[in-house]
């Protein structure tokens, strides 16, 4: 992603034998069990999400009117079955493919948006500064779960609808925390002396300013990722986001909540993971921020 | 001082404005005719061109938004298409219910927030502090419609102590403060008080941090006063900040509890958002989400205007 690529116009460290600026960052992260093992929670989502489909034991969407809402620990259900009929662990394993992309979308796609609008904001300052920072302040305004149902309950229910929903939502929160950033680093001696020195505007975000802004924005947009996660699912809870017969952990939540007198564990199954998943980017996110030493 | 409260309302007013304008333009932004979810499919174009006029859906965008906000600054905020009463008492009602909602759970994350984040604080690094660190971990990272499932499931389909659903028993109109009502309380408020509960707790764990490693403190000891003449004035230098993010979870809370109140079918503001979003009641809609924004923007002001005067620095800023 977008990080990689600045390592390389990270200024060298004076001394050629260190570790570089990446180095020091992923020896700090290392010593931090908990980072490490949120880290590999989401390693291991990831990795679910890309090759779920082909380790199902069943066909996540094969209804069986006869086998439903089978108990945990059932013969060839390992975490019983819906409220159709079909294997609870396979729509687990397949839901983490939509809802992690459901969570992490629109989050960065804010990124990209959020912090273009902010770095513009804060260098350029002024006239310009004024009629973006005020518009996102007139965003900023709404809570965000308010926000994000009123938009995608006006659009429609739909997963492309919900995303852009949430990319609204984030990019405000993400601009904000770029021009703030951005204004600082504006100030400085380095851009000051680049300015003296001839380079155009261009030249000094791209070498100067953005190098030292998108580490500490990068690390306030994964905290946003958490957020992102429960509202996503939260949508098609509500019959906002995805539609049935498709599995994200918020929709199954939300067909299985008719059976909580009944099979209430596995009605509580889908919550779970995305409880897992929020926490640990929620830790991932904090463990980066030690790691590389951003005070928020 | 004076000055600080002027040019926060200042700047406040175009928020406010663009608030509005954005609830409206939101609404219009809607695919489809407002009014198709009352119209039978067979109506009459000369129904169809009534009911337009009607509700105003006739005239251009400007004059639309310009009748809609003098309306609503004195107070009316139309009239719903699906119930064809009046949007303001009925968002007003739902308002209340949601308040009580909020302002218990409110009150619940700040004891445990502040509690946990204080001992966070005074004992950094030790067990103590990882496990209330854990804590509000879990407080921010919860889907907390999921935690109001698990306590339905828990206390009222497997223990069977208190109820699952609904603002008071059946048949009783009116909210009271009697056993009967509060036992509904109970479940939603518990499970909306651990987002501020996190959230606070975080918070008051970091000023408390930051504030005992100011040199004032050191002086205090060195003075000879004791931990908990030292524990006062920390108190003295958290509380603005600490109440400041009080006042605006509890905003959060208000614009965010549609999740919690559909799994608690609680008759607040988030049912009614629900059900003007399903039955595409436009006004309503559009009523909902200004009021709760507005409540919103205005708690924001507040906040800050008290901050300030508890905490003279930010007006002199």
């Amino acid at each position: 992603m977008d990080i990689a690529v600045d390592a390389s116009k990270v200024p060298a460290p004076i001394d050629a034998q260190g570790p570089g600026y990446w180095g020091s960052v992923w020896r700090r992260f290392r010593t931090n069990s908990v980072a490490m093992v949120a880290a590999a929670v989401v390693l291991l989502l990831i990795l679910l999400a890309l090759f779920g489909p082909f380790i199902t034991p069943a066909d996540p969407y094969k209804a069986s009117m006869l086998s439903r809402l089978k108990p945990i620990g059932t013969e060839g259900h390992l975490l019983g079955t819906d409220e159709l009929g079909r294997d609870m662990l396979s729509r687990l394993i397949v839901g983490a493919r939509l809802s992690l992309f459901m969570g992490i979308v629109p989050v960065l796609a804010a990124f990209a948006i959020g912090s273009a609008l902010g770095i513009l904001a804060g260098y350029a300052g002024g006239a310009i500064n004024t009629v973006i920072m005020r518009t996102i302040d007139v965003f900023y305004a709404f809570p965000s779960v308010l926000l994000a149902i009123a938009l995608s309950g006006t659009l429609g229910a739909g997963i492309f609808n919900a995303l852009l929903s949430l990319t609204i939502v984030f990019i405000p929160q993400i601009a904000r925390v770029a021009e703030s950033v951005t204004t600082q680093v504006r100030s400085r001696d380095y851009v000051e002396a680049a300015r003296a020195s001839g380079a155009g505007a261009f030249t000094i975000v791209r070498v100067h300013v953005l190098g030292n802004v998108l580490g500490p924005i990068f690390v306030y947009a994964t905290s946003l990722i958490a957020v992102s996660m429960i509202l996503a699912s939260g949508l098609s809870f509500l019959g906002l986001g995805v539609k049935p017969p498709e599995p994200e952990w918020g929709l199954m939540l939300n067909t299985l909540r008719t059976a909580i007198y009944t099979q209430p564990w596995i009605a509580a199954l889908p919550g779970l993971m995305i409880f897992v998943t929020s926490m640990s980017f929620n830790m991932l996110s904090d463990g980066l921020r030690t790691a590389m030493d951003v005070k928020q | 001082m004076l000055a600080y409260i002027v040019r926060r309302i200042a700047y406040t007013l175009p928020i406010m404005f663009g608030v509005a304008l954005v609830c409206f333009a939101l609404v219009h932004l809607a695919p489809g005719d407002p009014l198709v979810s009352i119209l039978p499919p067979d109506a009459s174009v000369d129904l169809q061109q009534q009911l337009r006029t009607l509700y105003g859906f006739d005239r251009s965008y400007p004059e639309q938004f310009a009748s809609w906000i003098w309306r609503a600054l004195q107070g009316d905020l139309g009239t719903s298409i699906a119930t064809g009463r009046a949007v303001t008492g009925e968002v007003l009602t739902a308002v209340g219910n949601t308040l009580r909602l909020a302002c218990v759970a409110t009150f619940i994350g700040f004891l445990f927030g502040s509690l946990f984040g204080f001992v966070a604080g005074y004992f950094r690094n030790s067990w103590a502090d990882r496990l209330a660190s854990f804590v509000s971990v879990i407080g921010v990272s919860v889907p907390h419609y999921w935690l109001g499932m698990v306590l339905v499931i828990i206390f009222a389909a497997q223990l069977n102590w208190l109820p699952a659903t609904g603002a008071g028993p059946s048949g009783s109109g009116d909210w009271a403060w009697d056993w009967e009502h509060l036992k509904h309380l109970v479940l939603p408020a518990l499970t909306m008080s651990v987002i501020p509960m996190g959230i606070i707790s975080r918070t008051v764990r970091a000023l408390v941090a930051e504030t005992l490693e100011q040199e004032f403190v050191v002086g205090l000891r060195a003075k000879g006063l004791t931990d908990f003449g030292v524990f006062k004035h920390v108190v003295k230098n958290v509380a603005p900040t600490a109440l400041a993010v009080m006042g605006l979870q509890l905003g959060y809370l208000l614009g965010g509890s549609i999740l919690i109140e559909t799994v608690f079918s609680w008759p607040g503001t988030g049912f009614l958002l629900n059900s003007a979003i399903f039955q595409r009641d436009l006004p309503l809609l559009q009523g909902t989400i200004l009021v709760l924004a507005m409540f919103f923007v205005l708690l924001n002001l507040l906040v800050d205007i008290v901050q300030s005067t508890l905490d003279p620095r930010i007006s002199r800023a």
